[in-house]
């Protein structure tokens, strides 16, 4: 008997009469390995995928809702529940069929109406739908229970993309009765076809979220390939424990009392690799890219040679090592806007961004640029640790131009709305916000949205440049890959040459589990599919 | 009595009206935006101004305000801008483990701190009173969170006595409900027991210069009766007084002893609330709060007049 036990006992004893019996929480060892304790990297705080796009909502709504098509390991679209697929009236008409066996957590079948309401609701909030939904002749429409139909007035090659993509918000399926729900509201039920169902009454938001296997759940034959293939659940439940403090979790990772840790912090990293019990690696292989966003309305950086001027000075290694510290597995340099590592990957136009700063240069441009010495209004999240990081090396290099900085230290959440200001930096606008995005998404421009560079419509900071927009055209209507490769070289260099935003640097960060757990990959979402606990 | 506790309890609804209007207003002129939030960074300013119109945070102050306490007068809290679960809801999910929080931690402080300054002042100027002091110097310097580390690291890491976070409701038995909250209630309750050890010593230091205790003595009381008889009843005014005030400070604590333990309390709540500007929890839990230290207050108050009869209302 070891002390923990005889502790227990004792309390326990003592404790007999008034609790009526020691009701141990201990499982038992079957029920044991058949629930994965998961601690996510945010708060499970809404469950409306298409309402709310943050990752932690996609990432759970993969588990319970079900893609038409879904991306693989190679970033190529794979059927999921649809059976086929025909193209005709030269590229202009979609007809897609779902396979059988398809069911709701309800017991309804997954029918062709439900994926025509699902998808007209997904297309008014998603970028590449809104494409689709300003060229379709008419709303996607159910032709019998399995098949339904996109009848578009011009071809739009990347449809397959747009349906499997990884990118926020996902084209999830939905009953049609909660698909008609506004898209600018949330639903209230929370109703898939996917291969686990929410545990509606034991959902605390903010601490936990559980999730039960369904057993009507039919997965695809083939191989399971991130979004792709057969997506086998090895376990009765799975619990998401929202654990806002990195070193509880990293106690209770070592302790056991959970399996799988999201997002652990760099710095805990060698602690938790000194434990026999633990793994830890990559997460996500197309880890992050870090942005200097640039307010284009206002001066100085409405002019281009001021925001070239930030570009010949800035050192990305700078960037990186205050984010990532010195384990250069997890942080490289970028001079490109899209995801290295990745088919469409290209450096075309990032020559501003490679060898040695030129400080002084960089103070010339500005001065060409008109720069008088006001303020510059540089907001920086402290509660987001790589932000607070870029906002601190920003403001070094800000000041060794020579420029004035006023140092906004504020929280996420007040960075989400003043970065949405149009007015002046005086006036509650302003000049530079850090944020970062997603490898997964920076993958191909279809929902880049940081990339755009449409003005008024544009991302926050509003670029405006159309060569930009013209090369991002390209990659829509390209044919081949070839042609998609020539494209997003053109956009890449054109956005350099316009300095639409800066890329700070490329990162990575650590995920980690229990040494008993197999069958975890590193990838934009974690997967639970073929993940098991011995 | 009665009339007065009619009287105090009436007069909250003014204190609440008060604290009503300054949470609100707070709130509103407040930076952040939880449409911001709630669309995600890929989301376009455009997505953010519509989900913003849909929540209804584009309509002016007074309008704002007005229906708020229209539904407040009508018991309704409103409904989280995230969740989309009633206010209420959310509250009574995360009460449970606050409440219990609270209560082991106000249990085992007063439990350990009133003798510990009880004994302080019987031995003053010794070894004994120095350390109680030495104590209660380091519960007050050091920060809640560091307590709460260093317990983990020692009882949950290293000797695997007690797990490092989670919370077990009591229903599932007594022990699993314990088991979770010993070392919580202890980090929190460090600050406290320094608080109340440290006025249990002052004032029983006063009140044993008194002529009752000399003539306590002089008819031959024990030293045990003198201390927790006649000196301690006469000492827990301001004892009990310093217990009620601390209540603040362990609903303070909770925040910071929830998130270092995982556990799913209104402290969590809270915090989770304001950072993703969640307007009607934050205004629904800090009218709770105030509403629980109005009564604790009043509990104080009533008690009074148990300790020192000459007290009445």
């Amino acid at each position: 008997m070891d002390r923990r036990t005889f502790f227990k006992a004792g309390a326990g004893i003592a404790a007999l009469g008034a609790s009526g019996g020691l009701g141990a929480p201990a499982l038992a060892q079957g029920a044991a390995q058949r629930t994965l304790r998961f601690v996510p990297q945010a708060n499970l705080a809404n469950f409306d995928p298409i309402w709310g796009t943050q990752y932690v909502v996609r990432n759970a709504a993969c588990l319970v809702w079900d893609t038409l098509y879904g991306f693989d390991a190679n970033l190529v679209p794979q059927r999921q529940m649809v059976e086929s697929e025909e193209v005709t009236d030269g590229g202009k008409t979609w007809t897609f069929r779902l396979r059988e066996g398809l069911r709701f957590h309800d017991g309804e079948p997954v029918r062709a109406r439900d994926v025509a309401a699902s998808l007209n609701r997904w297309a008014v909030r998603d970028g590449m739908g809104q494409m689709i939904r300003a060229i379709q002749e008419e709303p996607v429409q159910a032709v019998d229970d399995r098949t339904f139909r996109w009848r578009l007035k011009q071809p739009y090659p990347k449809m397959l993309v747009a349906l499997g993509k990884n990118n926020t918000p996902m084209a999830f399926i939905m009953p049609e009765r909660l698909a008609r729900t506004d898209p600018f509201q949330q639903v209230t039920e929370f109703i898939g076809s996917g291969p686990m169902r929410l545990v509606r009454n034991e959902w605390v938001p903010g601490a936990k979220a559980v999730f039960a296997k369904f057993e009507h759940y039919v997965p695809r034959q083939e191989p399971a390939s991130w979004l792709a293939g057969g997506k086998v659940i090895n376990f009765d439940r799975i619990e998401w424990i929202i654990m806002p403090d990195p070193a509880t979790a990293s106690a209770a990772l070592q302790n056991g009392e959970i399996d799988w840790w999201e997002t652990p912090l760099t710095d805990l990293v060698p602690s938790l690799r000194r434990n026999r019990n633990i793994r830890a690696d990559i997460a996500d292989p197309l880890g992050n890219i870090g942005s200097f966003r640039f307010n284009h309305l206002h001066p100085p950086f409405n002019d281009v040679r001021a925001r070239r001027a930030i570009a010949m000075a800035l050192n990305q290694e700078d960037y990186m090592r205050a984010v990532a510290g010195d384990d250069r597995s997890l942080w490289s340099t970028l001079p490109s806007f899209f995801t290295p590592g990745t088919p469409l990957y290209t450096e075309a136009g990032g020559d501003i961004l490679k060898g040695p700063r030129n400080i002084d240069g960089a103070k010339r441009l500005l001065a060409e640029a008109g720069y008088d010495g006001q303020p510059i209004t540089v907001l920086v999240a402290q509660d987001q640790a790589p932000l607070k990081a870029m906002g601190e090396v920003t403001n070094a290099l800000l000041t060794s131009l020579g420029m004035r900085v006023d140092f906004v230290a504020t929280d996420w959440g007040t960075v989400g709305q003043r970065r949405a200001m149009r007015n002046p930096p005086g006036q509650g606008g302003w000049h530079v916000f850090h944020t970062w995005h997603a490898g997964a998404d920076c993958t191909n421009p279809s929902s880049y949205l940081a990339l755009r560079t449409h003005g008024d419509g544009a991302w926050f900071g509003w670029p405006s440049d159309a060569a930009v927009e013209a090369a991002r055209n390209k990659w829509f209507e390209a044919p081949n890959l070839e042609a998609e490769k020539a494209a997003v070289a053109e956009m890449n260099a054109a956005a350099f040459n316009h300095v639409t935003y800066l890329p700070t640097g490329f990162f990575k960060t650590y995920q980690a589990w229990r040494s008993n757990v197999s069958g975890i990959i590193g990838a934009p979402i974690p997967f639970f599919w073929n993940v098991s606990k011995s | 009595m009665f009339a007065y506790v009619v009287r105090r309890i009436l007069a909250t609804i003014p204190v609440m009206a008060v604290v009503a209007l300054f949470v609100f207003s707070l709130l509103y002129i407040a930076p952040g935006d939880p449409a911001a939030v709630i669309a995600g960074d890929q989301a376009t300013p455009e997505d953010v101004e519509r989900i913003r119109a849909s929540l209804g945070l584009d309509r002016p102050y007074l309008v704002r305000f007005g229906a708020w306490v229209f539904d407040i007068v009508r018991g309704d809290l409103g409904v989280s801008i995230f969740t989309n679960l009633p206010v209420s809801t959310m509250i009574m999910q995360r009460v449970e483990p606050t409440f219990s929080l609270m209560v082991v931690t106000l249990i085992l402080a007063v439990s350990i701190a009133v003798p510990l300054g009880v004994v302080a002042a019987w031995k003053v100027g010794t070894a004994i009173d120095k350390a109680v002091m030495g104590f209660a110097v380091l519960g007050f310097s050091v920060p809640v969170f560091v307590v709460g580390y260093l317990l983990a690291w020692t009882f949950a890491l290293e000797l695997d006595w007690l797990p490092v976070q989670g919370y077990t409701p009591l229903s599932e038995g007594l022990w699993p409900w314990l088991e979770n909250l010993i070392l919580p209630a202890i980090a929190l309750g460090s600050v406290y027991i320094a608080l109340i050890a440290r006025i249990t010593r002052a004032t029983m230091l006063e009140v044993l210069q008194q002529d009752y205790i000399r003539t306590a003595r002089a008819k031959g009381a024990g030293q045990r009766s003198i201390l927790f008889v006649h000196a301690l009843k006469n000492a827990a005014v301001p004892i009990v007084t310093v217990i009620g005030i601390g209540i603040a400070l362990l609903i303070g604590g909770a925040v910071v002893t929830e998130s270092v333990f995982a556990i799913p309390g209104l402290g969590r709540l809270t915090v989770d609330a304001i950072l993703r500007r969640d307007y009607p929890v934050i205004q629904g839990v800090v009218l709770l709060f105030s509403f629980v230290y109005v009564l604790v207050n009043l509990m104080i108050d009533l008690l009074y007049t148990l300790f020192d009869p000459r007290i009445r209302y």
